[in-house]
Formats: C-alpha cells, sequence, structure tokens
C-alpha cells in the first residue's frame, strides 16, 4: 500500500502520523534520539549535521510550546530556523497555503515543520513538495502530533522499559486530542498490551474501542494499577456546544489527584503534553510531585524532535 | 592470508600503551569495536597501577562526513564523556585504522566537550588507506588489506576477540575504482 510518509526504500520521507508507520521507523527514531539527549548536557550544546540546511517552522495555530522545541532542536542540528506565524501574516492577506509554501521553496528551504488547525494540512503540503524536501507533522486539526506521540513513548521507555508489559491510561479530552491518537497508535505499534482511555462520553470520539484501546468512564476504575497515567488538556478552544457542565465538575470526576494517584501503581509515571490546566485535568502536588515526568518529557521532546529532523535530513543509504 | 590473533595486538598495544598513561590522561573508546579495546585496555591498566582512569565512548555518528550521502546512523549507541575534557592527555581507541574519516569527526566531537590539551590514537591495526593527515601514535601491527578487503573485529560471550577478513569482490561485480579506498569510513 502506498504510504506517503516513506520512500521508495521504505525510508522516511515525511513525518505526518504516527499511523501506519512500522515499528522498525519508530524504533529507528527512538534509538536515535538516545544519542541527541547528551547534546544538551555538553559544553557545545550543538552537531552539525543539518548544517546549511534551512528549516521553516510554518505555524499557521498558534503555538508556542511546540513551535519553540522544533526551533531548539532544528538549532542544535546546526540549521537555519525561519518562523513563520502564518496566521498573522500572508493568509490574512488572502494568500493560499500553497503559495506561502512555494515561496519558501523559492528560498531554498530544506524541511518545512507545519502545524495547522485542519486536519490533513500537513499530508497536504507533503504531496506538493519536490523530493528533496521533507515535512514534519507539528499538529493538523485533531488528527495526529506524531513528535509529541513520540516524545510520549520516548519518555515512557525511560522510566519504563519494559514495554510489553504495561498498563497505560490515556485521561480526559480524547475527542478533541490529537496527541490521544498519536500516543494511541505509538503505544500499540511498540506492543503495549493495554492501553486505557479515560473520559466522559461526550469527550470520547465514536467507535474509540477499534483504535484497540479499553473504555473506561470512571477514573477510579481505570486508574487501577496502571504503570503509566497520560492526563491531557482539555481543549476549550475547540469545543463547540455544551460538552462539559463545569471545568469545576470535570476535575471533580476526571482530575487527577494525590487521593486517585494512589489508585494506580506505586511506581507510576504521571505525563501531561501541556500547557496544563492546574485544577482542571490535574493537581497541582501531583503535577510537581515525585512522580511527575512533565517537565523530563520536555527535555526529551527536544532530543527526539532533533533525531526526526537528523533522520529526514539525511541520505539514504542504499 | 594468516591473521594474527587479536588478543596478542592487543597485548603489544597495551606495552606501548601503558608508558603513555600518566595521572592526566583519559581513554576514549571508539564504538564499536574501540570501546570492546578500551575497557579490556583499562581494566588491565586500572589493576597494574592500582588506580582508576577516567575513560569514556564516543561513536561521532553526528559528526559523519558521509551524513549528506548516507544518512544518520539510528543504532549507534550513545556516547558518553563522564570527566572533563579540558586540558586533558586523551587516547582515542580505534579497532582498525583505515581512512582516518572516522577519527576526524570524533575529534570534533570531543571539542564540543571542551578543549583537550593533548589527543592520540591508538589502533589495534593500521590497515593503510589514509585519507586525512591523521595517523595512529600507537599500532598492535600495521597490515595492508586491499579495498575490497575488510577487517571485522567480534568478541565471544567469555570476552575473547576474533578477527576475520571479509571481501566483497565475491559477492559485488567488480569495478574500476575497487583499488582505490572508499569512503565509507568503515574498515
Amino acid at each position: 500500500m502506498y504510504n506517503p510518509q516513506l520512500n521508495a526504500q521504505g525510508q522516511l520521507q515525511h513525518l505526518l502520523s504516527i499511523e501506519g508507520l512500522p515499528k522498525r521507523i519508530l524504533t529507528d527514531i527512538l534509538d536515535a534520539a538516545e544519542n541527541f539527549v547528551g547534546v544538551a548536557e555538553r559544553e557545545i550544546k550543538k552537531v552539525p549535521l543539518l548544517r546549511g540546511k534551512t528549516v521553516c517552522n510554518l505555524f499557521f495555530e498558534n503555538s508556542t510550546r511546540t513551535r519553540t522545541t522544533f526551533e531548539i532542536a532544528a538549532k542544535r542540528l546546526s540549521a537555519d530556523v525561519l518562523n513563520l506565524n502564518v496566521s498573522t501574516s500572508s493568509q490574512s492577506k488572502g494568500e493560499t497555503i500553497l503559495d506561502t509554501v512555494n515561496n519558501l521553496i523559492a528560498m531554498h528551504a530544506d524541511m518545512f515543520v507545519v502545524r495547522h488547525q485542519q486536519s490533513g494540512a500537513a499530508h497536504f503540503i507533503a504531496q506538493h513538495v519536490p523530493p528533496h524536501i521533507s515535512v514534519i507533522n507539528a499538529g493538523d486539526g485533531r488528527h495526529a502530533h506524531p513528535t509529541q506521540g513520540l516524545l510520549d513513548v520516548f519518555t515512557i521507555r525511560k522510566y519504563k522499559p519494559e514495554m510489553h508489559n504495561l498498563r497505560v491510561a490515556i485521561v480526559g479530552d480524547i475527542l478533541h486530542s490529537r496527541v490521544a491518537r498519536s500516543e494511541i497508535h505509538a503505544l500499540a505499534t511498540l506492543g503495549v498490551p493495554e492501553i486505557r482511555v479515560i473520559a466522559p462520553r461526550t469527550l470520547l470520539p465514536a467507535e474509540v474501542e477499534k483504535l484497540g484501546v479499553q473504555v473506561y468512564h470512571n477514573m477510579d476504575q481505570g486508574l487501577k494499577d496502571v504503570d503509566v497515567i497520560m492526563m491531557l488538556r482539555l481543549q476549550n478552544e475547540r469545543m463547540s456546544g455544551a460538552l462539559l457542565p463545569s471545568t469545576q465538575e470535570f476535575f471533580q470526576t476526571f482530575g487527577l489527584t494525590p487521593e486517585r494517584l494512589t489508585l494506580a501503581r506505586p511506581d507510576a509515571i504521571v505525563m501531561h503534553p501541556g500547557p496544563m490546566n492546574r485544577g482542571v485535568e490535574i493537581d497541582s502536588s501531583v503535577a510537581d510531585g515525585k512522580q511527575s515526568v512533565i517537565l523530563p518529557q520536555v527535555t526529551y521532546g527536544i532530543a527526539v524532535r532533533m533525531a526526526v529532523m537528523a533522520i529526514l535530513g539525511g541520505g539514504n543509504a542504499a | 592470508m594468516i591473521l594474527p590473533d587479536p588478543e596478542q595486538l592487543l597485548d603489544q598495544l597495551y606495552q606501548q600503551l601503558k608508558p603513555r598513561v600518566h595521572e592526566n590522561t583519559a581513554l576514549v573508546g571508539i564504538y564499536t569495536g574501540g570501546v570492546w579495546l578500551m575497557e579490556k585496555l583499562l581494566q588491565r591498566l586500572q589493576t597494574e597501577l592500582g588506580r582508576d582512569i577516567a575513560h569514556g565512548k564516543l561513536n561521532a555518528s553526528m559528526y559523519r562526513d558521509d551524513y549528506a550521502r548516507r544518512g544518520m546512523k539510528t543504532t549507534a549507541q550513545p556516547g558518553h564523556i563522564p570527566f572533563d575534557v579540558n586540558d586533558r592527555h586523551i587516547i582515542l581507541i580505534d579497532d582498525i585504522f583505515y581512512t582516518g574519516r572516522t577519527v576526524r569527526a570524533v575529534i570534533n566531537e570531543l571539542f564540543d566537550y571542551g578543549r583537550p590539551g593533548l589527543i592520540e590514537l591508538a589502533a589495534l591495526i593500521n590497515r593503510g588507506g589514509a585519507q586525512l593527515p591523521i595517523r595512529p601514535d600507537i599500532v598492535g601491527a600495521d597490515i595492508p588489506l586491499l579495498a575490497h578487503q575488510a577487517f571485522e573485529l567480534s568478541i565471544n560471550t567469555q570476552g575473547r576477540l576474533h578477527l576475520t577478513v571479509t571481501d566483497s569482490s565475491q559477492s559485488a561485480t567488480h569495478s574500476p575504482e575497487a583499488n582505490l579506498p572508499n569512503d565509507s569510513g568503515a574498515n
């Protein structure tokens, strides 16, 4: 089957979604990321891999953290980085996406990091660009956020290397979350046997069970004996209509409190992709507690994004 | 071709290495074979000298000059330099010295950790074919090989080294460039 993410040799050409990527590719990215973790601890936090290349951060939707981590990752690989907040620029003057992209190609961009509020935008750009240019999806609508999914599984692998033996719970707004979708695909591909989603019915996509997850509507039942708790942000900006009575009620039913955390295994880790709504999805004492790996997620996110860019930016071994 | 016992070559390398090691010396093994050799040399040195010696490992996969052609080697094990590099005497340890490109990459990486005082290179075998002005300071043996041949060093579960020669001309078609060293950095 044709997969736009892979070239004729089966190597990664674009990173658009974790869905459809073989385990071999995911493992390659995670293994490469191990090499980049140490770069940040050295006197000179740079390696020369992308020297002379230009990476374009093409953000049609606002994001500070994701754009910043991609920017740091590209700079630590010695690339030149161009940040375009298209939402506040050409598009408001009426330029089409492809015209924007064509202009950047004319400026000899080598890689595009794309975030867009519409699902499929990165895929659309990937089909348009010439073969020497790679596209990385940094979040498209409700569809996918593959580097976030990868950095989450990288973090899990760091703390819980026995992935074939894990029970993972993803909690909160699954419906609007491209992060949840990418996490589920990554965990399943890497062989995690039990993936639970815990959410109110209004925040679950239809037929979510088909992704191979177990569905819980009760937080206490869902958290029982899990090794990993992945909290999600309540995406108020994507909600239309009354999906929730109030954020206070959400916290009472689905918020991660210190008491609920004791239901999980004593060595369970707590994750959150950020930005956090303290007191809505997660209690501050849990977010800052000793089981939280939320800040290591950010650090590992840079190594994982460096790995993805380094794999995409290099030649292909014949 | 009769091949020497790599354990004997390692002993010859050790005899030359030992007088060079002083208080300020650190050993750095180059993945993969160089790390095996470094660990064996380190163990013997630490036993005979009765003290700990600073040591580290590098793979230089992020500094290779063939990245634009061959891409990132993702299986490489992470480098680790757990000592202060500044003003150190560093002895790099590699298994087979060939083009010098791997050593060039490793030296570049080392400088991103700090400014070493002196860098020397020890190789188990120098097979000839250098493409850069870089040569090992001490070697176990000089054994020239043809471009289509390569040494392969392996280690068994008992930790014993084993040396073989592979020949790519027997499986690949012969090309006029066959006698020129390739630039992959592989040996």
